[in-house]
């Protein structure tokens, strides 16, 4: 049995979950308040994934570099991966806010997308 | 002169949102004046996503939540200036303002909005003993640097103060391959929204010490290290407790100001609390026909409720400027916080102006736990409303009805407490 610890994000409550995991499989899961802390607790042990944000390095143009984003989330282990291809990436200017910068960054299968424009 | 409905001073999100509800409203002879080389203010850099949940029901990006109001300012055609700094409001809303295409030029406006947003304090007001070399940022500026111009502020990180900016930054330092060592925080909490505290900061296992602050700052040409000391209930070091730590950077993210120069020299009376402007229902200040929202008014932690507040002043501003607001019974009520609440927006309540609702928005002075926000009409209790949680870095807001307003025909003075 391994206990895992966490704090809610869902309000500024902070409660403090506590999930009793065994494996992969959750077998008990403590400290939350509402349906949504169960929720997020589930999720946060068993999938947890983030939006990724950074820049990409802009050419040709009058902007050094342009805001993107992982379209979707991406399982937090890939975060290291993702931030890897996006520093080797390079952007031709003008960029358009939704153009895709990198398809399927770091075999997730998720594109990341300029969050700006750049002229 | 060049003459205006509406001079909307600064062209970050409370700016945009006015211009936006001014043009609905009917107001077409709109001007924005803004001294970036582009429109959006801060959200240009705050790149993270989190913005827009309220408004859009999406989890947007900064830059994206700017898009969506510009392009809603261009397909109106509302004319702005770009590099454009404005240098004095009148009393008689006349706008002194100068460009490098323009020179120095007026124009006289029927209304003026302060949208001018908020600043940084920086190191000098926080009174850090020690030497100033460089590698100091305010965390907003780390922020410029690493998301507009590519430039990393440095390798080896202390972040002071646990502000959301703060928070933000030790993750994308993290992200771009810096050590952020620790985030110390003087309060016993953290100003910033707890989404920030998981996500940033314990995604990243980097430390958040609260009741900790800077006691020392060493380096003579670039910064090499700080000391750290835990600080007792009076917010005074606690000696023996002093950790050194090496560092080449160090971010301060320890509160805005509303940036209001313009404001005090136009004769706009400040809340001492807030910093921003005393305003009424109307988001009116104390000069005739100048509103004010957004960041300069107060400091927002949701830029959703900076776009809500700001619709509110285009549209009062534009009815200013229409010849709608000028008559009324003279009746003025007072709204007046107590007990663990800061301060309130508005201050001055005119009932005749108030359309279906108010909204009074404000801020608690502490972290209180399963406690009540209590409206009060004079020594009335119209509101109990049970919180499971009160947070300083959370602004909270009630809404009265105009109706209940009307019912109290006698009514003095509006109270807002916290009680057990």
């Amino acid at each position: 049995m391994e206990t895992k610890e966490l704090t809610c994000i869902n309000c500024p409550m902070g409660c403090l979950l506590t999930v009793e995991m065994d494996g992969d499989e959750i077998r008990d899961i403590s400290g939350y308040t509402c349906p949504r802390g169960k929720t997020y607790a589930e999720k946060e042990v068993t999938n947890p994934t983030r939006v990724v944000t950074s820049t990409v390095k802009v050419v040709g143009g009058r902007k050094d570099r342009v805001a993107c984003k992982t379209q979707y989330d991406i399982p937090k282990d890939k975060i290291g991966a993702v931030m890897e291809a996006i520093n080797a990436a390079q952007a031709q200017a003008p960029v358009v806010i939704g153009e895709v910068l990198i398809a399927d960054v770091a075999g997730t299968g998720v594109d990341v997308v300029a969050t700006a424009h750049a002229v | 002169m060049n003459k205006v409905d509406i001079v909307i001073v600064g062209g970050g999100p409370a700016g945009l949102a006015a211009a936006v509800a001014a043009y609905d409203d009917g107001a077409k002879n709109i001007l924005i004046l803004e001294r970036d080389e582009q429109l959006g203010g801060i959200l240009n850099q705050c790149i993270h996503n989190g913005f827009g949940l309220h408004t859009f029901k999406e989890e947007l990006t900064g830059p994206e939540y700017a898009d969506r109001f510009i392009r809603q300012v261009s397909e109106r055609k509302i004319p702005y200036l770009l590099n454009t700094m404005v240098m004095e409001i009148s009393p008689d809303r006349v706008v002194t303002a100068m460009n490098r295409e323009d020179g120095m030029f007026q124009i006289e406006a029927k209304a003026v909005i302060l949208a001018m947003g908020c600043r940084e304090r920086p190191r000098g007001a926080l009174n850090i003993p020690g030497y100033r070399p460089a590698g100091i940022f305010s965390a907003g500026t780390a922020q410029r640097l690493v998301n507009i111009e590519g430039y990393m502020p440095g390798k080896e990180v202390v972040i002071l103060g646990s502000g959301d900016i703060g928070l933000i930054m030790a993750r994308r330092m993290t992200l771009e391959g810096a050590k952020v060592k620790l985030v110390a925080e003087l309060m016993p909490y953290s100003g910033g929204l707890k989404r920030n505290i998981v996500q940033c900061l314990d995604d990243f296992d980097i430390p958040l010490r609260l009741s900790h602050t800077v006691v020392d700052i060493e380096g003579k040409e670039h910064i090499t290290a700080v000391t750290i000391a835990e600080v007792g209930a009076d917010r005074k070091p606690i000696k023996g407790t002093e950790e050194r730590y090496t560092c080449d950077t160090l971010l301060l993210s320890c509160g805005l100001i509303p940036e209001n120069e313009l404001s005090t020299a136009a004769g706009v009376q400040l809340n001492p609390v807030t910093n921003g402007p005393v305003v009424n229902e109307s988001l009116e200040t104390n000069i005739e026909g100048v509103f004010a929202c957004g960041n300069v008014l107060h400091v927002h932690d949701l830029v959703d409720y900076v776009s809500e507040e700001a619709a509110k002043a285009g549209v009062t501003a534009s009815r200013y400027a229409r010849g709608e607001q000028n008559d009324d019974s003279g009746r003025e009520i007072a709204v007046k916080a107590e007990g663990g609440v800061r301060y309130t927006v508005p201050v001055t309540v005119r009932p005749d102006h108030v359309e279906d609702q108010l909204t009074i928005r404000f801020r608690v002075g502490d972290v209180y736990k399963d406690s009540y926000v209590s409206v009060y009409f004079d020594d009335t209790r119209v509101r109990h409303q049970k919180k499971r949680i009160l947070a300083p870095g959370e602004m909270e807001q009630v809404v009265i009805l105009k109706k209940q307003l009307d019912e109290t025909p006698d009514l003095k003075t509006i109270t807002v407490k916290i009680e057990p």
